[in-house]
This record gives structure tokens, C-alpha cells and sequence, in this order.
């Protein structure tokens, strides 16, 4: 029993169960699932499905952290991504031709990993703070995006590009076994091969690791480009179930939700153990509460207050101190209680 | 002084953790004007000791009394107002901030909220020269300071609080003689000033040089408490061990065994230097012998072996392997030729503190083999079992996180994640300071028997005599520059110690 407790993934479960008994509670058709046009449809595929960008972004984030460092730029390289793949496709005659659609994504995700290149050089190799490696590609790379979109929201009529973000495959939204496909390589890489174990003693003791013969700066290297290519395709996703970018508001304080997701799900910002599964439940969360904030009808100038006091008690609830202080508080409680009783009893 | 109350007492303490008992009905006396010193192996629990009344951890059960009243140790902060307070083994200040500033920190001289600058650099300036008769510019950053000095700020931060209780956690392990004396005489005067002093050590000479009282712990239970002046040093030792243990004896002559200057050399180093760390020396090695570098601190005797280990890079000389090969300009070269490297830093420099103990035996490995060539789980576990067996680590868990094991197990455990390379070459930069003598006498075993199968070692410690009985030859150091070789035949701590003053 108290193993189950203790298991990283335990609280976040919980966090997660107990919103959708929420849900549950407030509305009850809330888990109902139909079947049209070979499609299912229903809150719990519309949480999958909107909440798929984010999961991407915080996969690849999990790794970043996980080296004690920090990618404020995903946001940015979200934007940056939907952008160059609509603008490619809107300019070409033919924007349902497959080899378009293909040449775009390409040149979307060969563009994130260059920019994630750029925030690896940037911390592995000129030794910049993350925070503010990364502060650079944030800023430079919204103006970047608005630049390709030229100012504008770029509409696309694709098909083919929209199915990425909105198509269904086996009855199911794309973009979810896009999501899957992304977290089982990011588990094969981190668990199969010992970069996991690298990243990890590279977060933790990044001298040390140096010692032992590691190469930091390739590990570090490595992870930023990964997280680059997340970005990148959840930049695809995003823009493609709109079938527009929108160079200002794409992707605008993903990097934030990223992190959040990240340490919900159980891996600190002091780098070291990380937890992928964590994070995709994590990201989980965040969804289904944006999605019950709508449902229940919070009026919008107080959705982010609720969001943000959901957040605290989250973060709370995960807090071994706050936990344990609780509980401490508790016991002196009972025992002042008990001897009280003691006194008058005597 | 005997017929004194003690200013500090506690009773019957135990602290659990999950699945190990750290203290077991442990109790501890210490009387105004005295130096208790605490001894133990590793994992005998002082410091967990000293983290429960320093209000570290909490107490399980058991009570601690101040002058007879007792007093409650939930928080750091109630531990220091009740007149207690420590110097960490490793400094524990910060190294960017100016000596006065580590001194003053959070007790700043103030008037209307503003830091008086002036005040606190001269109060800084007449607390360093009175008390620990040490001059030096308190404007200055703490980190252009040696490891030694930093220890003595250390103390003076301490004695800032105005204790009546001062902790001393293995302050002597990273001083030179002349500072062991000069923090000797400064522990004299404050012993005459009233103040209790517990002093953690693992020097038995220092224990009886300075201590009128001791407790012994082992396992975490309390041995018993002793006048120092009664117990005979062979008691003393036999209550820390708790078995029968020869085996200092017995390694005299595993060395006289051993000849290895017939053997081929292993690698040159010419000229091999580092400007404001070692000026250029040539050395070599040859297989299967061990080469002890002795000096003083500072005398560029780490700056040495690193070198050799690529951890920092050599702006002029070669280093030339028997295979052929040349020059090691990152750790990953020297891997890459078979040297392993054991630095002085664990906690910095060795341990990956949040991983367990099997993967920080292995990581070395799995770095040289590269990301994609991994060891298989189970092959992991037979090694970390394997190892786990052969150095006696303990707890024997493979999956216990390392942070959480003992100083003296954590360096067994960088052992063998140096030895899982099969090195040709291991240097080892004080691999015994701050541990006990059982796990100090194991390693020097291991290094012996080792050499005799054809590893080669550079071997550095503080203490001449623990260099004498494990090296072949010993390379002397003075003020940054290798002064002078000596071999088997004219090796005594006597010429040693003459090449060392340079008289």
C-alpha cells in the first residue's frame, strides 16, 4: 500500500481522477463517447486531441529540464513551425498535392531542429544560462514568425496538411498517435539506449559527469534539438487543425504550460530524475482543467485566477513539505487534544 | 573538572530513517571548558549526531538538555539560539561573496537598515587576526583563498555567533601541520574562554593532542564515553572497530613483496606543466607500480594528477603512453587511454548524488562504451552486485540512492566504477581522507594487491605515512614544483618530510 503511495506517478493520477469526477459530477454526459462518421466524438477525445500540442512540447521539455536547464523558446519555434509549413503550402498551385503538404512539414520540423540547434550552441558550447539562452529565441522568434507570416494569419485550404491536426485514424484524432509516436521514441531513446541515464547525471552533477567521461555538451546538445523538433511538430498540429497561423498568438505561453506539465509531473527543475509518463499526465491536467474552465462556464476575464488557484493546490498536494507539515500539524493537534483530555481526566 | 555540571546534555537519542537505524539510544555529555571528541567509523552516525543537535533532522526520541533545562531542536534556527554552532567538514560558505560578508552574513552591523561597510570589514579584520591569528584582506572574495583558510573563516563565522557550543566536524582533514597547530591554539584559548567544544575526527593523534573527553559510536549505538588521558590508543581503536583488526599490520609487508621498478614504463609526462597550477616536471610510470605524491597542501600535488587525467589542460609538455599514444587534453582522452582518476571533490567531483549506486558504478563504463552500446539491466546488477561483494559496500543495496550512503562507502563505490574500466592507470587524489580506519586500511590493501597484478597507481595523501606504506616511489612537492624523487631504498618519512621543508 504505501509503495502505491509513494509511486512518482501517484499524485498526478489523483490530481487527474479527481477532475474528471468532477466532470463527472457536473455534467454527466461528460464521459459519453458517440460514433459518427467512423469518428468518435466527446469531451474526453476533444482533451486528447486539443490537449496533443502540449503533450508534445512537454516531452521534449522533460528532457530539457532533466539537464537542470530550461527551454523558453518552444512557444516561439511552435509559431515559428506553423508559419513556414502554411506559408510553403499557401503558395503553392496545387495545396492538397501530397508532395507540398510532405515538402512543408519537412521544412517545418528541418527548421526546429535548427532552432533547437541554435539554444544547444547557445548552452552547451558558449555556456549562457538556459534561462536566458533561450529568453533569446523567445523573443527573436515570435518577431521571427510574424515576419514569415508577414503580420497576418495565414489561411490554408489543404486537406491533406488539416488532417494532421483534425484528421482520424482508426477512429481516433491523428495528432493523439502523433503524440505517441513522439513518446515512445523519446522512451526508446532515454531507456533503451543510456542517454537517459547521461541526462540524468548530467542534470544532477554536471562536473562529476564530466569526470566520468561523459560528453555534457553532446548531451546537452542533443536535448535541445530534441525539444526543438517536439516544438516544431506541435507547431504543425496546432496550425493545422486551424488550418491557419497565426504568427502573434500560435503557441503564445506554451513554453510556461510545458513547464508546468513537466513538474506536475513529478521531475524537478533541479534537473536530474525525470519522468516522461509523469509529464504526459501532467499535460493531461492542464488540459482538462482549460477544458473544464469552459465547460462549467467560468466567465473569461477569471479563467486564468481559477486556472492559477487549481495550479497552487496541485503543486501543493504534490509538496512532500506541505504534505508532511499538514500532517505534523495534525498530530500536535490530536496530541495537544489527548493530554488536554489526559489533564481534565486526572 | 569533573565535579562540573555539563553545559550540554543528551539522553537516550534515537533517529530512525526508512529501514535503518541511525541512532540507537545514543548520549552525549559535554562540559564548559573542554574538547569532547567524537569517534566512529563511517556510518557510526556521528554525523547524524551532530545534524540532530544541530536541529538538522528531528529527533525520534530522546531528550537534550541545555544547562539543565531542555530544549527543543526542531529547526537550525532553534539549535543556534540555544548557543550551538558548526563547522561543516566541507566549507559551507560562499565562495563569491568577500571574506567579511561570509563572516557578517544575516548578522550585518546596521544602522537604520543600512550595512555599515567599514565597520564590518574592521570587525572582520580584528575577529581573523585576535582569535585565529590570521591576516588577511577581508575584502577579498572567499574563493581566492585556500581550502585551509576558508576552514579558519569558517570557524570565525562560527565563533561570531557567540556559541557556547562549538561543533567541529573533521576540521583538521584538509589542513597542513602548521594549520592543524594554528586551529590547536586557537581550540586552547576558547577551551579557556568556557566554551564546550565537540570535535569529529578521524585523526587519532589530533583526538589526543587536544581532547580531554570521548565518546565512541559504532553502528549507531553508543559505546561508551571516556577521559582521554585513560584510554590507551589500542582500546580506543578496538571500540571503533568493535572486531580484532590486523590489517594495518600486516600491510608493511605486502609492500616489501612487491617489486615493480624491473617493470616496462606505463607513461612519461615532460615538461608536463600548467601555469598557476604546477610548473613543468617530468615523471613516469611504470606498470604495476604505484607512485606516491607527497607535499604539502597547495603544493600542486592535485594540480598534478590532474593533468595526467585531462581535468584540466596542460599548456605546455607531453605525456607519451608504452602503446604509442600521446596527449590527454579532457578526462574523455584519458579514458580513452585507461586512466581512471579518483578526485579529492566526491561530493563535487565523484558522486551523482540522485542516482543510485548501481548506476553511478557503472557510468563510467557506459560513457566509455558510448550511448548506444548499453549494459543490459541484468548485467548491470551483477556488476554492481559483484562489486558491492568485493569492496564490502554497505548498505549492500544496489538501488539505494548514493547521496544517502556514508563518505566511506560513496568512495568505495567511485572505486568501482573506475575499477568496472579496467584501468591500466588510477590516480587516486586522497582516496582515504575522511574515512574510517577499517575502509582506509581496505583501500590500501586494494591498491596493493592491485599494483601486484599490473595496475599502476599515482597515489596522493596528506598522510606521509599512508603514502610510505602503499608507494613504490614517491614524488615530492613543493610550491608548485616537483622537487625531487625518492625510491624503496632511501624512502623514510624522516628524508621525506626533509625534502618536503626543503632544509
Amino acid at each position: 500500500m504505501s509503495k502505491i503511495y509513494k509511486h512518482h506517478l501517484f499524485w498526478p493520477l489523483c490530481v487527474l481522477a479527481a477532475l474528471l469526477l468532477f466532470n463527472l459530477l457536473y455534467s454527466p454526459d461528460f464521459f459519453s463517447i458517440t460514433m459518427h462518421d467512423g469518428h468518435l466524438y466527446g469531451s474526453l477525445i476533444d482533451i486528447l486531441n486539443f490537449g496533443a500540442p502540449l503533450m508534445l512540447v512537454a516531452i521534449g521539455m522533460t528532457l530539457v529540464v532533466a539537464t537542470k536547464g530550461i527551454d523558453l523558446s518552444v512557444g516561439s519555434i511552435v509559431a515559428i513551425s506553423g508559419a513556414i509549413a502554411c506559408l510553403t503550402i499557401s503558395k503553392g498551385t496545387d495545396q492538397n498535392a501530397l508532395g507540398l503538404v510532405t515538402f512543408s512539414i519537412l521544412l517545418a520540423v528541418g527548421l526546429s531542429i535548427i532552432l533547437g540547434a541554435w539554444n544547444g550552441l547557445l548552452v552547451s558550447v558558449a555556456g549562457i544560462q538556459p534561462i536566458i539562452a533561450t529568453l533569446i529565441l523567445m523573443v527573436a522568434g515570435r518577431g521571427i514568425a510574424q515576419l514569415v507570416t508577414d503580420g497576418q494569419i495565414i489561411t490554408v485550404t489543404s486537406t491533406s496538411y488539416s488532417y494532421i491536426g483534425s484528421g482520424s485514424l482508426a477512429t481516433l484524432p491523428f495528432s493523439i498517435f502523433v503524440v505517441a509516436i513522439a513518446l515512445v521514441i523519446a522512451l526508446l531513446l532515454t531507456r533503451k539506449t543510456s542517454l537517459g541515464l547521461f541526462i540524468e547525471s548530467v542534470g544532477c552533477n554536471p562536473t562529476a559527469s564530466r569526470m566520468a567521461g561523459i560528453r555534457a555538451t553532446v548531451v546537452i546538445f542533443a536535448v535541445y534539438i530534441f525539444c526543438g523538433v517536439c516544438a516544431g511538430v506541435a507547431g504543425l498540429l496546432l496550425s493545422s487543425n486551424v488550418s491557419s497561423a497565426d504568427g502573434n498568438n500560435a503557441g503564445l505561453w506554451y513554453e510556461l504550460d510545458a513547464i508546468l506539465a513537466v513538474v506536475i509531473g513529478g521531475t524537478s527543475l533541479n534537473g536530474g530524475r525525470f519522468y516522461l509518463a509523469g509529464t504526459v499526465i501532467g499535460a493531461l491536467i492542464i488540459q482538462t482543467l482549460t477544458t473544464t474552465i469552459y465547460m462549467i462556464g467560468v466567465p473569461p476575464e477569471i479563467t486564468l485566477v481559477v486556472k492559477a488557484f487549481v495550479v497552487l493546490a496541485v503543486c501543493l498536494i504534490q509538496s512532500e513539505t506541505f504534505r508532511s507539515s499538514i500532517v505534523y500539524r495534525r498530530h500536535k493537534r490530536q496530541d495537544t487534544m489527548k493530554k488536554e483530555v489526559a489533564r481534565r481526566v486526572s | 573538572m569533573n565535579t562540573q555540571k555539563p553545559l550540554l546534555q543528551m539522553k537516550q537519542i534515537h533517529k530512525r530513517f526508512p529501514g535503518v537505524k541511525a541512532l540507537t539510544n545514543v548520549s552525549l555529555r559535554l562540559f564548559p571548558g573542554e574538547v569532547h571528541a567524537l569517534m566512529g567509523e563511517n556510518g557510526a552516525g556521528k554525523s547524524t549526531l551532530i545534524k540532530v543537535l544541530t536541529g538538522v533532522y528531528s529527533i525520534d526520541e530522546g531528550v537534550v538538555e541545555m544547562e539543565g533545562v531542555q530544549v527543543s531542536m526542531q529547526s537550525p534556527l532553534e539549535s543556534q539560539a540555544a548557543g550551538i554552532s558548526t563547522v561543516y567538514q566541507e566549507v559551507n560558505l560562499c565562495p563569491n561573496l568577500t571574506v567579511a560578508e561570509n563572516i557578517f552574513i544575516g548578522r550585518e552591523p546596521r544602522r537604520f537598515g543600512r550595512i555599515l561597510w567599514k565597520e564590518m570589514n574592521k570587525r572582520a579584520q580584528t575577529l581573523l587576526s585576535e582569535r585565529l591569528n590570521l591576516h588577511i584582506d577581508v575584502t577579498e572574495p572567499l574563493y581566492m583563498y585556500s581550502v585551509a583558510v576558508q576552514q579558519l573563516i569558517a570557524i570565525a563565522r562560527a565563533l561570531n555567533i557567540s556559541a557556547k557550543v562549538l561543533i567541529l566536524d573533521e576540521p583538521t582533514s584538509s589542513l597542513d601541520k602548521n594549520e592543524v597547530q594554528q586551529l590547536f591554539r586557537v581550540i586552547e584559548k576558547l577551551k579557556r574562554d568556557g566554551l564546550a567544544i565537540l570535535f569529529v575526527t578521524h585523526f587519532l593523534d589530533q583526538m589526543y593532542e587536544i581532547s580531554e573527553r570521548v565518546t565512541i559510536l559504532r553502528n549507531g549505538e553508543f559505546i561508551g564515553e571516556y577521559m582521554a588521558k585513560e584510554l590507551p590508543r589500542l582500546d580506543l581503536v578496538l571500540k571503533m572497530i568493535g572486531k580484532e583488526l590486523n590489517l594495518l599490520e600486516q600491510l608493511p609487508q605486502l609492500v616489501e613483496d612487491h617489486e615493480a621498478s624491473a617493470n616496462e614504463t606505463l607513461v612519461t609526462a615532460e615538461g608536463l606543466g600548467r601555469k598557476g597550477a604546477i610548473e613543468p616536471f617530468d615523471l613516469s610510470i611504470r606498470r604495476g607500480e604505484v607512485v606516491g605524491l607527497a607535499g604539502l597542501l597547495g603544493s600542486g600535488r592535485t594540480e598534478t594528477a590532474r593533468l595526467f587525467f585531462g581535468a584540466d589542460k596542460p599548456d605546455s609538455g607531453t605525456l607519451t603512453f608504452a602503446d604509442g599514444g600521446s596527449g590527454v587534453q579532457t578526462p574523455r582522452d584519458a579514458i580513452n587511454h585507461r586512466i581512471a582518476f579518483c578526485s579529492e571533490n566526491r561530493k563535487t567531483e565523484g558522486i551523482i548524488g540522485d542516482l543510485s549506486v548501481r548506476e553511478n558504478i557503472i557510468l563510467a563504463l557506459q560513457a566509455k562504451q558510448g550511448m548506444f552500446r548499453t549494459i543490459s539491466r541484468k548485467q548491470q546488477e551483477q556488476y554492481a552486485d559483484e562489486y558491492i561483494r568485493m569492496l564490502n559496500i554497505n548498505p549492500p543495496n544496489p538501488e539505494h540512492l548514493i547521496k544517502n550512503l556514508s563518505g566511506g562507502n560513496q568512495q568505495k563505490v567511485l572505486l568501482a566504477r573506475w575499477l568496472l574500466t579496467s584501468p591500466q592507470l588510477f590516480i587516486l587524489d586522497e582516496p582515504t581522507r575522511g574515512i574510517d580506519i577499517g575502509a582506509k586500511a581496505e583501500i590500501q590493501k586494494l591498491v596493493l594487491s592491485l599494483s601486484r597484478q599490473g595496475m599502476s597507481f599515482l597515489f596522493i595523501s596528506s598522510e606521509l605515512e599512508e603514502v610510505l606504506r602503499v608507494s613504490d616511489r614517491v614524488a615530492i612537492l613543493r610550491d608548485r614544483h616537483k622537487v625531487t624523487e625518492l625510491t624503496d631504498t632511501n624512502m623514510s618519512q624522516q628524508q621525506i618530510m626533509q625534502a618536503i621543508a626543503g632544509g
